[in-house]
């Protein structure tokens, strides 16, 4: 078995087992603080998908999580229907969205794509607003159910599904599907000279990214009990994923969590800062795309690779 | 009456928008950079000019100077602490270069935003008038300021064609907008022009802000709002292409004032998104962007 003799294999276990046990020793305040992490790091992942390996420059990764998060939270609020079946109908409408934005994808290139996705996102967020009998408009609107009131519970939750979608979006990224998104990323006219239909990848690229985005939103709001802009939709969360994924390196899908584990302690722990805190987090981000531009993760594995 | 109203206030709005987005386009026709900053050196230019203006005592036009300059020193630091350094670097791939320069750029923005909101915190100021009085179109009362202010926009633009097209450093930029290694092999430096179409860009987005503080009051909080604006409007005209930014900037200027008159204020931005995404889709290349 590969799989036994490769490091990185044993090094994702053990950080699982110990993420596993911190309820033990960590307070609760910190154990949200994490469960928050992990959701986000599920988001940076789909994003590096995009990115990383199909090459997309997606502005606006909250405009598939804001339609998952918002379908659950309505679904849920106003007819009453079970966490599960929310979370279901989430993931289909997140779907349906990413094939939405795969459509231009497939026409446009760089910038252009980029900016659809950007628009993309600021309309959802004016029709949040607009419609605020059925959204919540600005205030947000709160979810009758949550999946657990037990701090352990939740962060136990959120980190089986980081690692269940870990685990999947890893194995897809180095499985033929993902070579093939990687080549048609990187040269789409030589992967399709070779034989593979790009168009059809890509497609499936989009509603896998999208699948994990949405289910992601909606176990976010279930877990925090609310929906609103602020949480799932506004630009600015779209940046910290991107930050995210950047940061822990791309193509590495891993590193995503990392990035968006750092992003998010960081950003508790630099509380005190006040207004600040923002500011330095930027910084230390754009000192590691000056520096490090292969992130966090892709530092090192590119150290031990010339080693 | 009220279509006159749309068409006047439509026109000092959309003077404005050309004016923020020809700098934008310049500096991606000259050398392939999307400056997600812009929103933030406006409203540097802006803050700084307000200071100036009002608590320093240097007086209105004083004022909205030291506030150009700030808006140009600012868009220096841009390409120098950020642009170039990204630009050079061995250790990013040359067709990872734009993906980088965007989110460089935007982290930059953020750190100029919230920086910005430190210092000044986030209350909207505004600039006294350029100049007072109210003029009387076609039955429109009309503040002097707002004429003014168009007619400045106007008149850096107009400037900026002048230069362009007239001189030999204009030409050369122009040239290098086209085919950059032709213009090298005519004996150019091309990190010497990339420096003046920066330096051209910091001024124009430095009168942009302090205007704009003048006309409807800049808080740290529109920098996002004034990047994504200008972005849509040089997408719209075609990346790299001035006069169809000039076109496009007026279509969406119009098209906002036009949908807060008629309809809903609150509805402003998104009858031109709409038609942006409509217009990427049917012309990806925008209105008058070439291929």
């Amino acid at each position: 078995m590969a799989l036994l003799r490769s490091p990185l294999f044993w090094i994702a276990t053990a950080t699982v087992v110990v993420a596993a046990l911190l309820p033990l020793w960590f307070s609760a305040y910190l154990l949200g603080v994490l469960t928050a992490a992990y959701y986000f790091g599920v988001f940076a992942m789909a994003w590096d998908l995009l990115f990383g390996f199909a090459g997309e420059v997606n502005f606006g990764p909250t405009f598939l999580i804001g339609v998952g998060a918002y379908t659950a939270a309505i679904l849920n609020s106003t007819y009453g229907l079970p966490i599960p079946v929310c979370v279901v109908a989430a993931a289909f409408a997140a779907v349906v969205g990413g094939i939405l934005l795969a459509v231009p994808a497939l026409r446009l290139r760089g910038p252009y794509f980029g900016l659809v996705t950007l628009v993309a996102v600021l309309l959802l967020q004016n029709f949040v607003v607009i419609f605020a009998g059925v959204t919540g408009g600005e205030i947000g609107m709160t979810v009758p159910d949550v999946l657990s009131v037990d701090v352990n519970t939740n962060y136990w939750y959120a980190l089986s599904f980081l690692v269940l979608c870990a685990v999947l979006l890893f194995g897809l990224s180095r499985s033929a599907v993902g070579l093939i998104l990687q080549a048609s990323g990187q040269d789409a006219v030589e992967a399709a000279a070779l034989g593979f239909n790009v168009t059809k990848h890509k497609i499936a690229a989009f509603c896998v990214s999208a699948l994990f985005s949405g289910t992601a939103g909606a176990m976010l709001i279930f877990y925090m009990g609310t929906a609103s802009v602020d949480t799932v939709v506004d630009v600015a969360i779209a940046v910290q994923i991107i930050i995210a994924a950047v940061l822990g390196g791309r193509r590495t899908i891993l590193g995503a969590v990392l990035g968006a584990v750092f992003l998010i302690v960081a950003n508790e722990f630099l509380r005190p800062l006040g207004q600040l805190n923002a500011f330095v987090v930027a910084a230390i981000a754009l000192g590691v795309i000056l520096f490090f531009p292969d992130g966090l993760l892709g530092y090192a594995l590119h150290r031990s690779e010339r080693e | 009456m009220r279509a006159v109203q749309i068409l006047v206030d439509g026109f000092a709005i959309s003077s404005l928008y050309a004016l923020a987005a020809v700098g934008f386009t310049l500096i991606f026709g000259v050398s392939g950079v999307l400056n997600l900053a812009h929103g933030g050196i406006m409203v540097v230019a802006a803050l700084v000019g307000w200071l100036a203006a009002g608590e320093l005592g240097l007086g209105t036009y004083a004022g909205t100077l030291v506030g150009v300059v700030a808006g140009l020193i600012t868009a220096y630091a841009t390409y120098l602490i950020v642009v170039r350094p990204i630009q050079r670097s061995r250790a990013i791939r040359p067709e990872e270069t734009e993906i980088f320069v965007l989110t460089g750029t935007l982290l930059w923005g953020i750190m100029i935003q919230v920086g910005m909101a430190y210092l000044f915190t986030d209350n909207p100021v505004t600039i006294r008038p350029l100049i007072a009085g109210v003029v009387n179109i076609f039955g429109v009362r009309t503040p002097a300021n707002e004429i003014m202010i168009a007619a400045l926009s106007w008149a850096a633009i107009g400037l900026l064609w002048l230069l362009v097209n007239r001189t030999r450093t204009g030409k050369a930029l122009l040239g290098a907008s086209m085919n950059a290694r032709a213009v090298t092999l005519l004996g150019y430096e091309l990190s010497q022009l990339y420096l003046v179409a920066w330096t051209i860009y910091g001024v124009l987005a430095g009168i942009a802000g302090v205007l704009l503080a003048s006309f409807l009051g800049v808080s740290t909080t529109n920098a996002g709002q004034l990047t994504a604006s200008a972005f849509s409007i040089v997408v719209l005209g075609g990346l790299g292409s001035v006069s169809g930014s000039l076109i496009a900037a007026y279509i969406v200027g119009y098209l906002e004032t036009a949908t807060a008159y008629l309809i809903a204020p609150t509805l402003r931005p998104i009858p031109s998104l709409i038609l942006l995404v409509l217009v990427v889709y049917v012309r990806p290349q925008g209105l008058l962007g070439r291929r």
